[in-house]
């Protein structure tokens, strides 16, 4: 009898348990990054930047070799390495409290420099570690324990769109914006971090990768009420799709339709 | 190799490069530019990479991955932007890697002045950031000082795998004096291949990791006296100091660091002259601090005279090393304005006329 592996953890990824709440799709997103590293072949050369926030022991979930950075900072670390090792496949790891508050600077220096690295931008609308606190990307209404009334934006302003943001620097770069709440999303996403490593692979330009992500215990709802609340309630305010690429686009282009993710 | 003049800045620049340092990563401040500035100039000849960061935090966080990726990598900055780069420091620290950083002092506090000052002493010797952690920090007090230090600094860091801060006034920076490299230069200490660097793995190695983060107390508490017994080998073994006009008798030690040493060296030679009995001890580590080295030079003397360009901030590693033993006078300015030889003299004559004073009347 031949026995055919039609589903095995990619070897970029460690093989141990993550820490993450059922109903998180961290996992998801470091399987589907883990997935692209084996298919390109690239993970044996490959250092990841952990970020502060829910994913701070992301070195623990890969196998590859990694460097743990200070809140906000992932783009700082990972220009030095970069910069000084630059045959190495260099990629950061974020979420939106670590990238679009502390780390705004680095995030957007870092992308103008044309850093030849990737960033995975894990976008849930909250503090998720710190328990629930408001985010630069938390809704417009939306609860968080230090909005507890519902952001109000005449004074905490409107949640920062970052690819829209990172798409209008003059430099060339791949940004785009992907989800992971159905399969035929995670497909998407997948086929948009293997863009964004390739570009990096081939030494072409910046690349990220914002990825719609749930927070079922800092939203307060079940997993599957989380799903639907990404289709329902981020999807609109983050449109999904690619929003500059290095082929020439100065500005962001209009972002593709949500149903073609 | 011939001598050649330079301003301090520039030889420090040139210093990093001899020592086989291709990676700067900073971000501009009076009174140090000319660091970054021969940086962007030199690094690209010797085919290394020059980055000019979006702020000291940044900067501080560069020099962390660079140093992770195992090569020697090295930053300046002033005081204020110091401050800014005590995040990184701390993490790389805490992570243990080697860094050279490079601190051209000026006064403060605040956004202060840009003239030179001593004002970062604690700083640099006390931590700085957050956590239980040291910086092996040297004090040059001329260009060939800080030249010859600056390399040094880099054998110490990969050996130690420790920041190391070479901690000058902007006199250093600023002054042009003669420089002398050496054609061979052999590391100051044994240097091992960086086998914990995060440089990619094929599997034939378990992955490395740097890191700082350890959520379990008695595995962070393992770490901290790893550290300590780190720093406790540096006390140990890399203690410098420097005495002068030790060989004959005195009755006034004066204790100064850097530039404000030259000064106080000056004042020697005239306090000689006119008869009167002072010798000099510099601190080139400021930590490790020449602890029983001071206590030893000031066994023979009455009287201790601390100089610096602060309020006074070496001179509490004055009194834990004197122990209450001497008497201890203090003669500081600040905001950027430079004590003369004239006015160590003047002190230290007053002092031998104090000591005369309480020996008459005793």
């Amino acid at each position: 009898m031949v026995e055919t592996v039609v589903f095995a953890r990619p070897q970029a990824l460690a093989p141990v348990p993550t820490h993450y709440c059922p109903g998180c799709t961290h996992g998801v997103i470091h399987r589907l990054v883990a997935e692209v590293l084996d298919e390109l072949g690239l993970a044996q050369r490959t250092v990841g930047i952990a970020p502060v926030g829910c994913s701070v022991l992301a070195y623990n979930y890969f196998s590859t070799d990694f460097h743990e950075a200070a809140h906000g900072r992932a783009p700082a670390v990972a220009t030095g390495v970069k910069r000084a090792r630059p045959d190495l496949i260099v990629f950061a790891y974020q979420g939106d409290g670590d990238l679009a508050s502390i780390g705004m600077a680095e995030i957007v220096h870092c992308a103008n420099r044309g850093e030849k690295i990737t960033v995975v931008f894990v976008n849930n609308a909250i503090y998720g570690m710190t328990g629930g606190q408001m985010a630069p990307t938390t809704l417009p209404g939306q609860v968080a324990t230090t909005c507890p009334l519902g952001r109000d934006v005449s004074l905490a302003g409107y949640p920062i769109r970052v690819a829209e943001l990172l798409a209008t620097l003059r430099t060339p770069a791949f940004v785009a914006r992907a989800a992971v709440h159905t399969p035929l999303h995670a497909v998407t996403a997948k086929e948009m971090l293997r863009r964004a490593f390739r570009y990096q692979a081939e030494g072409t330009c910046f690349s990220l990768v914002e990825v719609l992500s749930t927070c079922p215990t800092n939203w307060g709802m079940p997993p599957v009420e989380a799903t639907e609340w990404v289709e329902k309630n981020m999807v609109p305010y983050y449109p999904l799709g690619v929003f500059k690429t290095p082929e020439g686009v100065d500005r962001a282009p209009r972002p593709a339709p949500a149903e073609e993710g | 190799m011939a001598k050649k003049l330079m301003k301090g800045c520039e030889a420090i620049g040139e210093a990093a490069i001899k020592a086989g340092c291709k990676l700067f990563f900073g971000y501009p401040i009076t009174p140090q530019n000319e660091i970054p500035e021969y940086m962007a100039h030199r690094l690209p000849q010797v085919g290394g990479t020059f980055v000019q960061a979006e702020s000291e935090v940044a900067a501080s966080n560069m020099i962390y991955g660079a140093a992770g990726s195992g090569e020697r990598v090295f930053t300046s900055s002033s005081s204020p932007g110091i401050s800014l780069m005590q995040e990184g420091i701390s993490y790389i620290a805490g992570s243990e890697l080697p860094v050279v950083i490079v601190n051209i002092m000026r006064a403060g506090p605040g956004l202060g002045g840009i003239l030179p000052s001593q004002s970062d002493y604690f700083q640099a010797t006390k931590g700085g950031g957050h956590g239980d952690y040291r910086l092996l920090v040297l004090a040059p007090w001329s260009v060939q000082e800080a030249a010859d230090l600056v390399q040094d600094a880099f054998d110490l860091a990969d050996y130690y795998r420790n920041p190391v801060m070479v901690l000058g006034d902007g006199l250093i920076g600023q002054m042009m004096e003669p420089v002398e490299f050496r054609a061979e230069r052999t590391p100051c200490k044994p240097l091992s291949p960086k086998a914990w660097a995060a440089t990619g793995c094929n599997g034939d190695r378990p992955t490395n990791i740097i890191n700082s983060l350890f959520l379990d107390p008695e595995v962070l508490e393992r770490h901290n006296q790893k550290l300590k017994a780190k720093y406790d080998l540096m006390v140990r073994d890399e203690v410098r100091c420097a005495a002068y006009g030790t060989d004959r008798p005195y009755e006034v030690l004066i204790v100064a660091y850097g530039t404000v040493a030259r000064v106080c060296s000056t004042a020697l030679d005239d306090l000689r002259e006119d008869g009167v009995g002072a010798a000099l001890f510099r601190p080139i580590t400021l930590f490790p601090f020449p602890y029983a080295e001071l206590r030893a030079a000031a066994e023979t003397a009455r009287a201790v005279l601390v100089v610096e360009l602060s309020t006074g901030q070496m001179i509490e590693d004055v009194r834990l090393a004197l122990e209450g033993s001497r008497p201890i006078h203090f003669l500081g300015r600040q905001g950027g304005m430079l004590i003369s030889p004239e006015a160590v003299a003047e002190r230290v004559n007053a002092i031998c006329a104090g000591l005369r004073a309480e020996v008459r009347h005793g």
